[in-house]
């Protein structure tokens, strides 16, 4: 018999997150290190992991920061890079149209990239019970907490750590890693590799803007290559 | 002043992270189901993160310099092999960072 008390699902979401977090964790503590390198205070970096609570923007917005970024540029850009959510937010609403607001918002605010991962496959294949909510609440409070105490252990070590080793170096090294994962297709190569030829000269754009444009003029080119990957993902 | 300044702005960041992720949980019903919009999503991460790493490799306290002699350059493609052949972020900059320390060493 199916267990679907809110106590049984939400423990069912915690398991499925937990394997995810050996991903999570050391992000969490390179990005507690790294933020001191960028020159982020250690207070913000640990309040970045709640008030922003999305790995790769805060590392964006930790590197943007320290480049005297405009405010407005700089939340234009945290945007850009967490559009994707707007997938993942597209793929479980249906499941949770008929909750009331505050689980809503609750849900929509732990909605990441891992939580999502790991509740999608219980919430379009499982028993449409009515609390399979709790699921999703279940990885995704799970990978909060992962994501803060890990912030919190990285800006504590971070602080002993030397500045001339370069550390400020491993955040291009995530960004590296983070775009290997994101290429699936010819078509994704392409736009990385037009919008980072494409970086240098705009960097003379005023008020920082040169990210943005890059990265339209690389999205333009991975929709212009799309034709020549073949029917094959 | 400046730290009213980087509260606010991380606030502001985190509003626009939160709306993304409330879009279509709160307001589906009124916002366009389309496979364009679909596909256009499909090339944000990968733009997005070629356009941050140029700099990153390529401007050394704010000089550009994209020729052999730049250590940055050479640790990135260390990096990028490790990330093609183990697909781990953790392996990948712990190779880029030990490829920057021995090129350092090396010519330092």
């Amino acid at each position: 018999m199916f267990d679907d008390s809110p106590r049984a699902e939400f423990l069912g979401g915690v398991r499925a997150e937990l394997p995810l977090l050996l991903g999570v964790v050391p992000f969490g503590l390179i990005f507690g290190v790294l933020g001191l390198a960028a020159g982020l205070p250690g207070w913000a970096v640990v309040l970045s992991s709640s008030l922003i609570f999305a790995g790769s923007s805060q590392v964006v917005f930790a590197q943007l920061w320290s480049g005297a970024t405009p405010p407005p540029v700089m939340a234009a850009t945290v945007g850009v890079v967490n559009l994707r959510h707007l997938l993942y937010s597209a793929a479980v609403a249906d499941y949770l149209r008929d909750l009331p607001w505050r689980w809503k918002l609750l849900l929509a605010y732990l909605l990441t990239d891992e939580a999502f991962a790991a509740a999608i496959g219980r919430l379009r294949d499982g028993p449409p019970t009515a609390h399979r909510h709790w699921f999703l609440c279940g990885t995704g409070f799970t990978l909060w907490a992962g994501w803060q105490l890990s912030t919190l252990v990285g800006v504590l070590l971070g602080a002993a750590i030397p500045e001339n080793w370069s550390l400020d170096f491993s955040i291009a090294l995530t960004f590296i890693a983070l775009l290997v994962l994101s290429v699936h297709k010819r078509s994704d190569a392409w736009a990385a590799i037009a919008a980072a030829a494409a970086v240098l000269p705009a960097l003379a754009l005023p008020h920082k803007s040169g990210l943005l444009v890059a990265a339209g003029v690389g999205i333009a080119v991975g929709l212009f290559m799309r034709r020549f990957d073949g029917k094959t993902p | 002043m400046s730290m009213t300044v980087l509260l606010l702005t991380m606030a502001a960041c985190g509003l626009v992270t939160f709306l993304i992720r409330l879009s279509f949980i709160a307001f589906g019903r009124y916002l366009p189901d389309d496979p364009r919009v679909e596909a256009l999503l499909r090339y944000v991460p990968p733009a997005i993160l070629g356009a941050l790493i140029g700099p990153e490799i390529f401007m050394l306290g704010g000089n550009l310099n994209a020729t052999p002699d730049n250590p940055r350059l050479w640790a990135a493609l260390v990096a990028l092999l490790v990330a093609r052949l183990t697909r781990s972020v953790l392996a990948t900059i712990a190779a880029g960072m030990g490829a920057l320390w021995a090129i350092q060493l090396w010519f330092g």
